[in-house]
């Protein structure tokens, strides 16, 4: 009896593990569902994401001297490079690079930082959905 | 052997002793600043390391990175803030482990290593054209000639002038 106690703790301890491991862990489409909410929420009439206006949004000046293409270029399954310090960046779309859109936190510094440098301002919910839609279009 | 021949002996003998003495101990001292691992911090490589080399904290003075710290939303021309934690972590690593001795008396008026006396010093020799070179680009692209840059490694014996 003792021994079943023991086993079942020993599975509780390794499936708590997991769960909070999987806590920072997103997909790419889970971080979308909640620009979409974001959107619902703060975009009047929101009516969806969309890959065109995203590529049109990533590859367009917004007033600054960078666009999102500028440190990405214009082709996100390839790598980048950054525009002033010529560091390389790994791709940016998730078909070419696993890693990306996974970690929320890391999604929005980088959004945070890039919309400032490329906007001079934040992005909307609605931008940050159409983006990602474009680049989960690219294969 | 007569005296003269024995008073020669001892004199050689002392001198050779003393000259492995001294090459030991230089050899050692050589050794010893090698093999010191260059101060590393996980979140300082991760966050500093994304857009340039993850400049380490021994290039500049203490207050040089305090005010770096606390201007990271504009930091030369793009906004590289961090949430506060992070913030935190990293300012502290990058106080503790800063410049010593002659380099952290250098003037903090400028927060560009490049501009500090001790980069244009030891890089005095290195020709302009050298600075122009596409695979520099920028003298804050130290990874174009110090190969070892990314691991804190900026040893003589480790540098490839492109050319």
């Amino acid at each position: 009896m003792r021994k079943v106690g023991a086993t079942f703790g020993l599975l509780a301890v390794v499936s708590l593990g997991f769960a909070a491991a999987s806590v920072s862990a997103a997909t790419p489409v889970e971080i979308q569902k909640g620009f979409e909410a974001d959107a619902r929420q703060g975009t009047p009439g929101f009516a969806g994401f969309s890959a065109p206006r995203g590529e049109q949004f990533f590859k367009a000046r917004h007033g600054n001297d960078w666009t999102c293409a500028s440190c990405h270029t214009e082709n996100p399954l390839g790598p980048g490079r950054h525009a002033k310090t010529s560091k390389n960046i790994a791709p940016l779309a998730p078909s070419a690079n696993s890693q990306r859109f996974t970690d929320i936190a890391s999604v929005e510094k980088w959004f945070r930082r890039n919309c400032n440098d490329v906007l001079g301002r934040a992005c909307t919910a609605q931008e940050k959905g159409d983006v990602l839609q474009y680049l989960l279009s690219l294969r | 052997m007569d005296n003269a021949t024995k008073r020669l002996a001892f004199d050689l003998t002392v001198w050779i002793v003393s000259l492995f003495v001294v090459l030991v101990l230089i050899a050692h001292q050589a050794m010893a600043e090698s093999s010191v691992a260059p101060a590393s911090n996980d979140r300082w490589k991760a966050e500093c390391g994304s857009c340039h080399v993850a400049y380490p904290p021994r290039l500049l003075p203490a207050q040089a990175w305090r005010r770096m710290m606390s201007q990271l939303d504009k930091h030369f021309g793009a906004d590289a803030s961090l949430d506060a934690k992070a913030a935190a972590e990293i300012g502290a690593f990058l106080e503790q482990n800063a410049a010593s001795g002659r380099r952290a008396r250098e003037p903090a008026d400028t927060l560009r290593i490049t501009e500090s006396g001790w980069f244009q010093r030891e890089h005095r020799k290195v020709p302009a054209a050298t600075w122009k070179h596409p695979a520099a680009k920028s003298a804050a692209n130290c990874a174009a000639c110090h190969t070892l840059a990314e691991q804190g490694d900026f040893r003589e014996r480790n540098i490839r002038i492109p050319r």
